[in-house]
């Protein structure tokens, strides 16, 4: 099963390979991964996907948490929370087509960031799902490239 | 006051509670030597091959409790620490590597013996550094010393870069090393030692299941207390043999591949399994389904990666062993429903059930009176030291032969690679060992292959007046692996025959040290003798059976009752 873990870590330089180094020497996959610096500048959050019972997720957290460089480890999906990716899409956008893609773009609320007499660039955002869906839907007008960002993950306030 | 990043650096050292330095020199490390001749009251021991510094500093850690530590150059002298940093790493054993590096400005240009030496031990580290900025210097080595010290203890590695340590600083106050992220767990939760000893007051059939982490914390006496209490059987594993006393008649002796028939039955029949500072290593659990199969499992262990990663566990205690078996210990001194009489009585079947088994195949060998059995010369060695030396080992047929006949009753005294298999472990350790101890009696029980791996510390042995005794098992084989090819592949001896040997005994010679040899059984203990009234380095040529056998033995990936037993 997919599990998306927050690790809160200390942004010193070969934190990452730490990382990294701990998924490969140990045969865990890893299938997207972001990071990026927190509120608090010596501190980063990484955001990872990965997929396995639930012995390997465990395993998992555990070996994260002994890096000494690590504050936090969170396995989102023990909790309620917020997930979204990023795509860019460069799609074929001729004549005949190029309604269609602002159509298909404004269904999935993403904008074009990028144009040309030949093609649209578009951004859009939203949970695995969405991101897939969208790449689906414009793959038959002539998808050219996609680079899409790993997932990010925030644990949602209480309620009440 | 402005002072050298060299002279800080001894000097935070010291600070540490360092006293000896297992080291060798270089390029890079030229400003920390020169200072380091200053330094009367630190040792530098000069090794032979960087990699005996590491083992020795390993051995200096395991039989004194503090950090032990290694001092290399860079570039070859960093990558020759790798092997005794992964060994120490598999084991758990404080120490701190410090390496030299290329100045920081040429770091990154491939320069002369530049090594990402930080990159390479990763892996193989509990944490490492590289030092950029001198401000650095004096917070990471504390650092370092407390990372290594602490929690699951294991090696630090520090990287120096020849221009950090020949810059100026002023040198900060000491103070106790607080850190953000790092925080390991020494006592235990209330709730999961009521639990555990609910468990343990409900068992019939428990057994317990000792590692090195009973050594590591130093809580021999904790365990010994808890097994006396309830009459609970004690079976160790290869790194916690001396955690409980090994001629106890509690006492299992080693478990696993090469453990006794009875302390692999008792663990495969127990109704409850308590494990304390073991990581259920293959070589413990073979087969892993059939591992403890009818029993409830507590384990102890201060490191909580170890608990349920080979097999789930019910009771899991995360806390230092000594923390925990106190907090247990109490509780049976002050729960009403322990009744100590009531305790032993219960376990008197369990127990007659076990001695059935020890009766049936008791730990032996057959004895030969013309050709010398290698468990008749460990035997002899118990005998001779009552049981008191500190043993190393190297690794193999040696090393279990080891495990199984010097009935350890003392924590700190056995010292083998154990999660690695270090061939060339056992001489390095013993002049770590030696240096620790200078008045115990210290015996690296060696195979004819492994100690050629580490032959050149004879050297360092003869120049620190290191008296280690060194008791090769010479049977011109790597014998571990010929027993693997005699069972497992049709006795095709596949380049284990060690056909041309040195001459041990012209070879400790010309070292400047005693050469003795025994070619019977009637020579043994003459040899002995001599050999530890003989204060001077000697090796010990013992010419052996050469196919015996190491047994019991269950065969990889076999379930731990289907052992081999002759
Ligand atoms: C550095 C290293 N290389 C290879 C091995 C694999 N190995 C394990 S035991 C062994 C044989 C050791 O021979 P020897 O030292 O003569 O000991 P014996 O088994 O004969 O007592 C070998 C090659 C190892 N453990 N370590
Ligand atoms: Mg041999």
């Amino acid at each position: 099963m997919k599990h998306t873990i927050s690790v809160l870590l200390l942004n010193k330089p070969g934190v990452l390979s730490r990382v990294t180094g701990l998924f490969s020497g140990r045969g865990f996959n890893i299938e997207s991964l972001s990071v990026a610096q927190t509120l608090e500048a010596e501190v980063s959050c990484l955001t990872l996907v990965t997929s396995g019972e639930d012995s390997i997720i465990e395993q998992i957290t555990k070996q994260l948490h002994k890096l000494i460089d690590v504050i936090k480890v969170t396995d989102m999906n023990e909790i309620e929370h917020v997930e979204r990716e990023m795509v860019l899409i460069r799609v074929k956008a001729e004549a005949h087509t190029r309604a269609e893609v602002l159509r298909v773009i404004d269904i999935f609320r993403g904008k074009v960031v990028d144009v040309s007499p030949k093609s649209y660039a578009v951004e859009v955002t939203g949970s695995t799902s969405k991101v897939q869906a969208v790449i689906d839907i414009l793959r038959p007008i002539g998808i050219q490239e996609i680079v899409r960002t790993g997932t990010i993950a925030m644990v949602r306030a209480k309620k009440y | 006051m402005k002072m050298k990043g060299s002279q800080a650096l001894i000097k935070c050292l010291k600070e540490q509670g360092v006293k000896v330095i297992f080291g060798f020199p270089g390029g890079v490390l030229l400003d920390i030597y020169d200072e380091l001749f200053r330094h009367e009251d630190i040792l530098h021991v000069l090794v032979r091959h960087e990699q005996a510094a590491v083992h020795a500093a390993d051995a200096y850690a395991r039989v004194t409790g503090d950090v032990g530590v290694a001092l290399v150059t860079s570039g070859p002298g960093a990558t020759n620490t790798v092997t005794g940093i992964a060994s120490a790493y598999c084991d758990s054993i404080p120490i701190v590597i410090l390496t030299g590096q290329v100045p920081t400005k040429l770091i990154g240009n491939d320069a002369f013996q530049e090594v990402d030496i930080v990159g390479i031990t990763r892996p193989c580290t509990k944490h490492n550094y590289l030092v950029k900025n001198i401000e650095d210097l004096i917070p990471t080595i504390r650092e370092a010393f407390h990372i290594a010290r602490t929690g699951r203890p294991g090696p630090v590695l520090v990287d120096l870069p020849k221009d950090v340590v020949a810059a100026m600083l002023n040198y900060p106050d000491p103070k106790v090393v607080k850190m953000r992220t790092y925080r390991p767990t020494y006592e235990p939760h209330p709730g999961q030692i009521e639990k555990a000893c609910q468990a343990i007051l409900k068992a019939k059939k428990p057994v317990i299941y000792a590692g090195g982490g009973v050594i590591a914390s130093n809580s021999n006496l904790e365990l010994t207390e808890l097994a006396k209490k309830l009459s609970i059987p004690v079976t160790m594993t290869l790194m916690g043999l001396g955690g409980f006393p090994g001629t106890d008649p509690l006492s299992l002796g080693m478990l696993g591949m090469h453990g006794t028939y009875f302390a692999n039955m008792a663990v495969a029949e127990c109704d409850l399994l308590i494990a304390i500072g073991s990581r259920f290593d293959d070589r413990v659990t073979g087969r892993i389904d059939a591992f403890a199969s009818n029993a409830k499992i507590i384990h102890i262990d201060i490191d909580p990666s170890s608990i349920s990663k080979n097999v789930h566990v019910e009771i899991p205690i995360v806390a230092d062993c000594k923390h925990a078996l106190t907090s247990i210990n109490a509780w049976f001194d002050r729960a009403s429903e322990f009744n100590r009489d009531a305790e032993v009585h219960k376990h008197i079947p369990w127990l007659a059930q076990i001695a059935e088994w020890r009766a049936l195949h008791p730990l032996g060998y057959v004895y030969d009176e013309n050709i010398i059995k290698p468990q008749f010369v460990v035997q002899k060695l118990h005998e001779l030291t009552e049981g008191n030396a500190i043993i190393s080992t190297e690794v193999g047929q040696n090393q279990m032969w080891a495990a199984q006949f010097y009935h350890f009753n003392l924590p700190r005294a056995f010292l083998t690679s154990g999660g690695l298999g270090v061939m060339g472990y056992g001489l390095p350790a013993a002049i770590g060992a030696q240096i620790a101890a200078p008045g115990r009696t210290v015996i690296d029980i060696a195979g004819d292959g492994s100690i050629q791996m580490n032959i050149q510390e004879l050297a360092t042995a003869r120049q620190y007046k290191c008296p280690v005794k060194i008791a090769i098992l010479n049977n011109g084989y790597l014998g571990m692996v010929r027993q693997w090819q005699e069972l497992f592949y049709h006795k095709q001896y596949s380049h284990t025959v060690l056909d041309v040997g040195p001459d041990f005994v012209a070879l400790a010679r010309a070292y400047g040290a005693v050469g003795l040899r025994a070619t019977k059984p009637s020579e043994v203990e003459p040899v002995i003798k001599e050999a530890l009234a003989t204060d001077n380095t000697v090796i010990m040529d013992f010419v052996i059976a050469r196919e015996e056998g190491v047994y019991p033995m269950v065969p990889a990936g076999n379930s731990t009752t289907e052992m081999l037993l002759a």
